[in-house]
């Protein structure tokens, strides 16, 4: 199987993204993650203005079939969230690092970044994940 | 690498792409690279091919083997013509259910039960602590493979491999000696989709023969393969009870709305029958309901209802509908409290979401 790796992004161990921009992070599901849930019918948002904690559950995204957290890869605050899910969660899967990001984030620690893979990190660790 | 009893079908399914999970000891594809609501929609306008050849067959046969099972079963069998089927409950004397499955007749002393996989065993040997008379049981689950071709197209495509008639098989109703690409086969005009359909037993020798006649005779008929999670949706959207969440020995056939299948007043005592009287005459405290979702969120098994202010209930399945475009549920409820489009609430992590009750089944398939 191969799953789409976008260079320039961060990842987590949970199959999240990040992507770094002026005003914070963008956050969003992995093609990996999205391909072993399928079709994904509903996502639950977190509030504009939360307070997330890296690591913690900032979102539910389900699919037909299951239900599955999706952990916020920083610590901060919610500064916008990604509206078209609610009608079209489906975006998840068709475009995981484009149109189908979920919300994103101010944060304060730059060291949180660290703990973060990046595209040759994470594509082995899928690897390893499969071999499971 | 996820681990398992193969069944005879497993390569093709590795050849369609399908994602294999474990279910109930067997690896089966729970879903193929066009996805579960493609596949619930091709079984529901066109064909799809199922591998169920993880039900349990065991074999019924003797002089006394329709006095026995009438001991054993809920509906009456004395209904039950040769070359006819039959859906029912199987209770523990409590009313429990052990497990609900088809009796087909092959002949006045010889039947064959299909039973789930997940209770193959534990049937087999509640069949067999309760065995009387002139009757032989045998486990044949090992011996049989099974497919079940679901959706409209199905006759045509069973058609097309034998040149014995097909059209003549009545709802639940079988032909035990098909020749189907040269190989005998049970076919029964039954399933587990609302779909129009048939499911084919078969030798595990002829089991990879057939697939391959009814893959090239389906191409025809946008014949596509569909998995474990399509036939979940499928029969929830059919309202078709799922032992382990409609029935389980915690559970009896009444609550689950099966009445019909419940002969309380057949000739033949058979087990559960005085308590299953006994609850009908008491009152049951809850009945299973369909809900669909008001408010956007997915209903899921184990999910609590209520109203403002009380606990109605328990969800006992409950998904996406593709053929109707809504979140549906079917619930047990205190059924003394609610009616037919009341509005109620469904608890998803700690948080409210509306839902009505609505009618069962969902869908009913209209030719």
């Amino acid at each position: 199987m191969n799953y789409k790796v976008i260079d320039g992004l961060k990842y987590t161990k949970k199959h999240e993204w990040v992507r770094l921009e002026e005003s914070g992070a963008v956050v969003g599901l992995c093609d990996y993650a999205q391909d072993k849930l399928g079709e994904i019918v509903f996502v639950e948002l977190p509030d504009e203005g939360a307070q997330l904690e890296a690591g913690k559950s900032a979102a539910v995204i389900e699919s037909v079939k299951a239900v599955a957290d999706l952990y916020s890869p920083l610590t901060g605050k919610v500064t916008g969230v990604n509206e078209e899910l609610l009608d079209q969660p489906e975006l998840i899967n068709s475009d995981p690092y484009g149109e189908g990001w979920v919300f994103k984030m101010d944060f304060n620690d730059e060291n949180e970044l660290i703990g973060l893979m990046d595209k040759e990190e994470y594509e082995k660790f899928i690897v390893e994940e499969e071999e499971k | 690498m996820v681990e398992g009893r193969k069944t005879p079908f497993y390569e093709k399914h590795l050849a369609q792409g399908g994602k294999m999970v474990n279910y109930s000891g067997w690896l089966l594809p729970v879903q193929f690279p066009q996805g579960l609501v493609e596949e619930v929609v091709n079984t529901r306008k066109k064909v799809s091919l199922f591998d169920v050849s993880h039900m349990g067959e065991i074999s019924v046969r003797g002089r006394e083997a329709e006095s026995y099972l009438q001991k054993m079963v809920t509906n009456d069998l004395s209904r039950l013509k040769n070359n006819a089927v039959m859906y029912s409950p199987v209770c523990y004397p409590d009313g429990g259910v052990v497990d609900d499955i088809l009796v087909y007749r092959i002949t006045n002393d010889n039947f064959l039960l299909v039973v789930n996989a997940a209770n193959a065993d534990k049937d087999f040997d509640w069949f067999l602590e309760n065995l009387s008379g002139d009757v032989g049981l045998d486990n044949l689950s090992p011996d049989y493979a099974q497919l079940a071709l679901q959706g409209p197209e199905s006759e045509k495509v069973l058609q097309s491999l034998t040149s014995e008639t097909v059209a003549d098989i009545g709802t639940y109703h079988f032909k035990s000696n098909l020749d189907l690409a040269g190989a005998k086969c049970l076919v029964s005009r039954t399933g587990y989709t609302g779909e129009d359909g048939f499911e084919v037993y078969c030798s595990n020798e002829d089991a990879s023969k057939i697939w391959d006649a009814i893959w090239e005779a389906g191409q025809k008929y946008s014949l596509s393969a569909a998995g474990l999670g399509a036939r979940d949706v499928l029969r929830l959207e059919a309202s078709m009870p799922l032992y382990g969440h409609e029935l389980s020995s915690d559970l009896n056939p009444l609550m689950a709305g099966l009445d019909r299948f419940v002969a309380l007043e057949k000739a033949v005592s058979f087990n559960g029958q005085e308590a299953l009287k006994r609850q009908k005459q008491e009152g049951l405290t809850r009945k299973l309901f369909g809900l669909e979702m008001v408010d956007r969120g997915v209903p899921r098994e184990g999910y609590s209802v209520g109203d403002e202010d009380r606990e109605l209930g328990w969800i006992s399945s409950g998904s996406y509908s593709p053929t109707l475009d809504k979140f549906i549920a079917m619930a047990f409820l205190d059924h003394k409290a609610v009616q037919l489009n009341d509005q109620v609430k469904v608890s998803i992590r700690s948080r409210s979401y509306g839902a009505r009750i609505i009618r069962m089944p969902f869908y009913r398939r209209d030719y």
